[in-house]
């Protein structure tokens, strides 16, 4: 849903990240505003996935310029857990499993940091257990996941579920899924993207790191970005997913070899 | 370097002075063990303390027991108030290395002391079977432990038995030596619980014996306060088809010395070992076990954790002899390690020794700091970062002792096993 006038959530400007000693963003600009979708697509290693979790705070990578404000504050300055508990969520690629830690537990401590930070009160063990069991539906997921170890022995389809279900919990307001339809099958896809859809409102917005359109195919997305070599190297509306779904990734190396090309006409490669 | 420093001290005055004002101080030996205490104390006048150029101890340092003046001395005999009730069906008996655990008990059916001439009989067998008799903490143990707490398990119920102890400045020298002969079918869980604070010295040494078919699952938890010191020997026999698991956790104590040693005696059996052991502050907590299989078809399933923080220091040493007759053992060792500080120091060691050719014997090891994608995981749902580093030290931890007897949940072991302070206070009363 796309209101000019909405709020401007996340705002990323000129945003340069690396890992290690490797430049991986370079330049990535970016506004969300309340109410919105957004999808970025690009291949492996375009700088897709080092987008979200460089929003999130991920220690191993370090922002070497640009900046990003969410609701106006500086988001780079908090850590990671001041971050989520002031509505950034990420969505796991790869959601990790911590042996021995109970999921309930986890589940219950990271929501009621999320509460403590908007005021409201703590929840105990049973009032949790109310809240729990309610959102659980809107992933359809078997309430005995609660009492395993954090995603441990999950399967695929089952991570990425349990990752919504803290989305559903911690209510976001900006939530970044990184690669959240990768390795589901088809009704695990359905499920999940509905949990996505219902989560979805005026107040909040979704920011969908994906590499197949299928995933738009059921979460319809305001703007689409196509990221390429660390840069969003062009934005439009759902109509450019299906282009590169028809047209491959193939014509954006050659927007991109362009652009490199008039930044820099002589690279070493053609010197030598 | 420190085996430098320890040739070049003048070692053996200190040493003998060590054995020998506590040996001077022991009650004349008397009753069923009054021959092994001879034996152990002449042993014991003769066996220098262990020291670090002997391959079993090249890793562990002896300062923290060396540093005990041991002492002997009555104790009341009364069983401290503050105990948590202990778990239904369970069978609790005290211990205090000096009077009669049994006087005034009564035995469950399936659970009787054995005569003088029967214990005259099996003690030390086991001992010898697993080839640790001459060890100086077992020789420790024969010369101070005046009683053995004997008993024969049969029968088709299972046996719910936990023995705790608790050792302080006041008892200096707690020694425990316990024989379990665990008949065909009968099965056991056994729940250990040994407690220690002040100047004192824990010493145990278990032989258990499992019959054809026999199960004991043996739950350890030991939770020591610096400087009190434990040395435990536990030997066990399996006869085929037997299972026998250990789950150990222990924190705490200056020094900690586990010896867990089985022998499969012809193959068959089953063994499970799951151990957790976390160093602190200036702690050394060290466990050498050692598995033979003397027959074929033999399976080990082994687990050792350890955390080091602080100056503490982790040992653990895994030795698996799989003799030629011992065809088609299925033996796996994993052990795993968090190392939590840059003045910790965590040694470990698989030791396996295979004859026999067709077998499998898998081994591995791991030190590593707390995972940074767990952390991040963690924190990027609103968990702050200590938080975040507790929980994941406590499913570390978790996974050995979830594997304890249900009986040994009224400890509370996670609890106890993270916090620091006296052990024997319950967490809650806890400021």
């Amino acid at each position: 849903m796309i209101r000019p006038d909405a709020e401007l959530l996340l705002q990323i400007v000129d945003l340069h990240a690396r890992v290690e000693d490797q430049p991986i963003l370079k330049g990535v600009n970016l506004e969300i505003r309340s109410g919105e979708i957004h999808a970025v697509m690009g291949r492996n290693g375009s700088g897709k996935s080092t987008l979200s979790k460089v929003l999130a705070g991920h220690p191993s990578y370090r922002v070497t310029g640009g900046t990003v404000h969410f609701r106006g504050e500086n988001l780079l300055d908090l850590d990671p857990e001041q971050r989520a508990r002031i509505g950034v969520f990420l969505g796991f690629q790869y959601p990790v499993e911590i042996p021995g830690v109970s999921n309930l537990e986890f589940l219950r401590v990271a929501t009621n940091a999320r509460r403590l930070e908007r005021g409201e009160e703590e929840l105990d063990t049973f009032a949790f257990e109310d809240l729990v069991t309610e959102r659980l539906k809107v992933v359809q997921m078997d309430p005995a996941f609660l009492e395993r170890s954090v995603n441990e022995g999950f399967s695929g389809g089952e991570k990425k579920r349990n990752e919504i279900l803290q989305m559903a919990l911690l209510e976001p307001v900006v939530a970044i899924l990184d690669e959240t339809d990768s390795g589901l099958d088809i009704d695990a896809l359905r499920i999940v993207a509905g949990g996505v859809n219902h989560l979805a409102s005026a107040d909040n917005a979704t920011l969908l790191i994906t590499h197949y359109q299928r995933l738009l195919d059921v979460i319809t997305p305001d703007f689409v970005h196509v990221m390429a070599a660390g840069r969003i190297l062009r934005t439009g509306g759902k109509e450019l997913a299906l282009e590169l779904e028809e047209r491959g990734y193939d014509w954006v190396d050659a927007e991109l070899a362009a652009i490199e090309g008039a930044e820099a006409p002589r690279t070493p490669m053609e010197v030598a | 370097m420190a085996l430098a420093s320890e040739t070049n001290a003048p070692v053996v005055s200190p040493v003998a002075a060590w054995s020998e004002r506590l040996l001077g101080q022991l009650p004349e030996p008397s009753g069923d063990l009054a021959a092994v205490q001879r034996r152990g104390r002449s042993a014991l006048e003769l066996l220098p303390l262990p020291r670090r150029h002997q391959e079993d101890w090249r890793f562990t340092d002896l300062s923290a027991l060396t540093a005990l003046t041991p002492s002997w001395s009555e104790t009341s005999g009364e069983v401290p108030a503050d105990l948590p009730a202990v778990a239904a069906g369970t069978l609790r008996l005290w211990l205090d290395g000096r009077g009669d655990p049994l006087a005034g008990v009564a035995l469950p059916p399936g659970l009787a002391p054995l005569s003088s001439a029967e214990l005259g009989q099996a003690l030390g067998h086991t001992l010898a079977a697993v080839g640790c008799e001459h060890h100086w903490p077992v020789e420790f143990n024969h010369a101070t432990a005046g009683r053995c707490l004997a008993l024969r398990v049969s029968g088709r119920e299972t046996i719910r038995l936990e023995l705790v102890s608790a050792a302080s400045g006041r008892e200096a020298v707690l020694p425990l030596r316990l024989l379990l002969l665990v008949e065909e079918k009968a099965e056991l869980e056994l729940t250990q619980v040994l407690l220690g604070s002040g100047a004192s010295l824990t010493s145990v040494v278990l032989e258990a014996h499992l019959g054809r078919k026999a199960r004991l699952h043996h739950g350890l938890v030991a939770l020591g306060e610096a400087p009190a010191c434990l040395l435990a020997h536990l030997a066990v026999e399996q006869e085929p088809e037997s299972r026998y698991q250990l789950t150990s956790a222990s924190r705490g104590w200056a020094l900690s010395r586990l010896e867990p040693r089985i022998s499969q005696v012809s193959g068959a059996a089953h063994t499970q070992l799951e151990g957790l052991q976390l160093a602190q502050e200036h702690q050394v907590a060290d466990t050498h076990t050692w598995m033979r299989f003397d027959g074929p078809d033999g399976t080990l399933d082994q687990l050792h954790k350890a955390i080091a923080d602080g100056h503490g220091r982790s040992v653990f040493n895994g030795a698996v002899r799989v003799p030629r007759a011992a065809q088609r053992t299925n033996a796996a060792q994993l052990s795993r390690n968090l190392l939590l500080s840059n003045l910790a120091r965590i040694d470990t060691k698989p030791e396996l020794e295979i004859v026999a050719d067709d077998v499998r014997c898998a081994h591995g090891a791991t030190v590593s700091r707390l995972q940074l994608d767990e952390l991040f995981y963690l924190q990027s749902r609103g968990i702050g970062a200590d938080l975040a580093a507790r929980l994941l030290k406590r499913g570390f931890c978790a996974e050995v002792l979830q594997a304890l007897p249900a009986a040994a949940s009224v400890w509370r072991p996670l609890d106890r096993l993270l916090q620091e302070g006296s052990p024997l206070l319950a967490p809650e009363q806890r400021p």
